[in-house]
């Protein structure tokens, strides 16, 4: 979802600066839930230099319960969860968490790093709770990047799940007046439109002369509705999908 | 040691056990059963069977007792009789046995046998009250034997995957059989005492049937949870296997690929990202086959997938696609696909090495929108020489000769987006 020349080449540690917002100066807590080591170790590589990244990993956890254990233990900012795990799967850590997600002072941030981007995994723990959700085939930078921004209360959305939401609330265009409060406004929907489409954050705000904050706050917005209100539609979207 | 080894491969044969026989039968199929299972000519012993009958019945007893203690099976169908029962492949790809015959013979050997027995009974001499008692006795035999065969018949299409008659025959057959058994006990009850009797009698069989329930239903229940379990682990099995098949014949195989071609990026990439949305395909959706690749797409999410698709395997750059709604297609969407797909030729060919090319299409009530955008180093198009009829004419021609929109987005350096607007074919 960053700038393609981002994208590709290593980890730059001056890129990295520009896009987190002074990372010398901000840190970030992670705890990463997964159940394959491997792409554990492999995250903690890409991620895990603090000084360079801003990011350090706090905790490291293979199953729910761990997961739970680790995260009550350490209290990070963001938990970079997997959405197969033994044991429950996101979701139920989702659940088990709810309360140190609704913390006011210091809450902990989910966001799901999954390799399956079937739209019942991506609904299911945004609806959990989830600030976020990006696919395994996201490169370091960006990934750095979404930690932040999620840690800073923002959404990230990758283009496919954007598409769901866009396909979620298409199908309510026919359906009689619902509360506005329900619907995505128009500005909205376009922000998504945008990002389905690949575009980055600072893209879509330049080319729709709005600040990223305005983007971000737009995206938010999104998430808040698709978790909270719009019930009867996402359901009626999820039975016709077989999804619940 | 090859003869050591070869010896307890011959003893590997399966117990020989005795069954009914499902095919060929008259009643009861355990003459038959019989035959196979000693390895005698049917007809011998189904004229033992007979020779015993005149001996006061004693081959009726007798045929009773196999017909009820043993199992309805495959065994025992004579090699001559093979023929009438064939295994077949089903589309499933499981072999399952196949009748061929309808069973004719069975009618016939039933009225022989109510003749005979009318004989039987009409030159027996017994005394007054004994007599009485005999017609009862033959209904209660004649409702059993309805009943328990019956039970063969559902035994039978399990294994067979015939007899699946109308639900209606079932029905009537088990009610038939029990009306006959109530009518012959009743009768008895009758014939015992006078009918003011029969209400106590009744009572006290009902107590006596409650008592057996409460007696036998614990093993019962836990018979068929026993079943009940054993057979979700076979099912379990089953759809593990099926998995494995497929892991073995898809990922494995693309494995060794890429191990043989570890020298080359691109090849590794094209073989991976195959793989993938083929694993995809068959994890997530509904029929998980996937496999009708052949057939047209009927739809425009499925034609912009497929297109998609093909052009990544082609050119091995990763297209990243996202389809919002979806419609039918029609002649106008086909010429926006096939714009399309130039669109995303050119953006893997030129835009390929800034990462994933992005495909995004939505459906807008009777406008469909398509995006196909690249990261590579774009390009102006009033400097490509005149030609050059890629971009011209397949996509920006194409879209506008079918009544559509074509626009290019394209800034050096900052990558190229083809947007591609269409109205649907009004009728819908």
């Amino acid at each position: 979802m960053s700038d393609a020349t981002e994208a590709s080449g290593p980890v730059d540690p001056a890129a990295g600066a520009a896009e987190a917002g002074a990372p010398a100066a901000r840190r970030v807590k992670v705890v990463l839930v997964d159940d394959h080591r491997m792409f554990r170790t492999g995250v903690q590589a890409e991620i895990g230099q603090t000084e360079r990244t801003g990011v350090e990993v706090v905790g490291e956890a293979a199953d729910v319960d761990q997961a739970v254990a680790v995260i009550t233990a350490t209290r990070p900012e963001v938990v970079l969860l997997d959405v197969h795990l033994p044991g429950g799967g996101g979701v139920e850590v989702l659940r088990r968490c709810a309360p140190l997600m609704a913390d006011a002072e210091s809450p902990v941030r989910f966001l799901a790093l999954s390799v399956s981007d079937a739209a019942e995994d991506v609904i299911g723990v945004i609806r959990g709770g989830a600030r976020g959700y990006v696919t395994k085939t996201i490169t370091g930078t960006d990934l750095v990047d979404s930690v932040f921004r999620v840690q800073e209360g923002d959404a990230v959305f990758s283009p496919r799940l954007a598409g769901f939401v866009l396909d979620a609330f298409a199908s309510t265009d026919a359906a009689p007046v619902d509360e506005d409060l329900d619907r995505l406004t128009q500005r909205e929907r376009e922000v998504l439109r945008l990002i389905a489409r690949g575009y980055a954050y600072k893209e879509i705000a330049k080319q729709l002369y709005i600040s990223v904050k305005t983007v971000e706050s737009h995206v938010s917005a999104v998430l808040r509705k698709l978790q909270l209100s719009n019930r009867h539609e996402l359901t009626r979207w999820a039975t016709a999908r077989r999804l619940v | 040691m090859p003869d050591a080894a070869a010896v307890p491969i011959e003893d590997e044969r399966p117990l020989r056990k005795l069954y009914r026989s499902g095919e060929g039968r008259l009643l009861g199929g355990v003459a038959r059963g019989l035959a196979g299972h000693l390895g005698l000519p049917v007809i011998w012993v189904r004229l033992i069977f007979i020779g015993l009958f005149t001996a006061n019945g004693l081959g009726a007893l007798l045929y009773a007792a196999f017909w009820f203690f043993v199992p309805l099976g495959v065994g025992g169908v004579a090699a001559q009789r093979a023929a009438m029962v064939t295994t077949e492949t089903a589309p499933d790809g499981r072999r399952r046995l196949v009748a061929r015959k309808p069973d004719k013979g069975q009618i016939v050997a039933l009225l022989a046998m109510l003749a005979v027995a009318m004989v039987f009974v009409g030159s027996m001499d017994l005394g007054g009250p004994t007599k009485a008692y005999l017609w009862p006795t033959l209904l209660v035999a004649a409702g059993v034997a309805l009943v328990w065969r019956q039970a063969d018949n559902a035994r039978r299409a399990r294994w067979m995957e015939v007899g699946r008659k109308r639900r209606t025959l079932t029905i009537a057959r088990t009610a038939a059989g029990v009306l006959l058994v109530g009518v012959g006990v009743s009768g008895i009850f009758v014939l015992r005492g006078s009918a003011s009797d029969l209400s106590a009698a009744l009572q006290a069989a009902l107590a006596v049937l409650v008592g057996i329930a409460l007696l036998a239903g614990p093993y019962l229940v836990r018979m068929t949870q026993d079943l009940s379990e054993e057979r979700l682990m076979r099912i379990r099995a089953q759809e593990r296997a099926e998995v494995a098949a497929h892991v073995h014949d898809s990922v494995l195989h693309t494995l060794t690929l890429i191990q043989r071609n570890a020298d080359s990026a691109g090849e590794v990439r094209r073989l991976a990202r195959a793989q993938e949305r083929d694993l995809r395909a068959w994890l997530y959706k509904p029929e998980g086959t996937g496999k009708e690749e052949a057939e047209e797409p009927d739809t425009l999410a499925e034609a912009v997938r497929r297109n998609a698709a093909e052009v990544e395997d082609k050119h091995g750059v990763p297209i990243e696609v996202v389809v919002v709604g979806d419609c039918p297609l029609d002649e106008r969407l086909t010429a926006q696909m096939q714009a399309a797909r130039e669109a995303m030729v050119n953006a893997a060919k030129y835009g390929g090495e800034g990462g994933a090319v992005q495909v995004f299409a939505e459906v807008e009530g009777e406008t469909v929108f398509v995006s196909v955008r690249d990261r590579g180093p774009g390009f102006d198009l009033d400097a490509v020489p005149d030609d050059r009829m890629g971009v011209r004419e397949s996509i920006i021609g194409r879209m506008q000769r079918n009544g559509g929109a074509a626009r290019l987005r394209t800034v050096p350096g900052g990558g190229t987006e083809v947007e591609l607007e269409m109205e649907r074919t009004a009728a819908t």
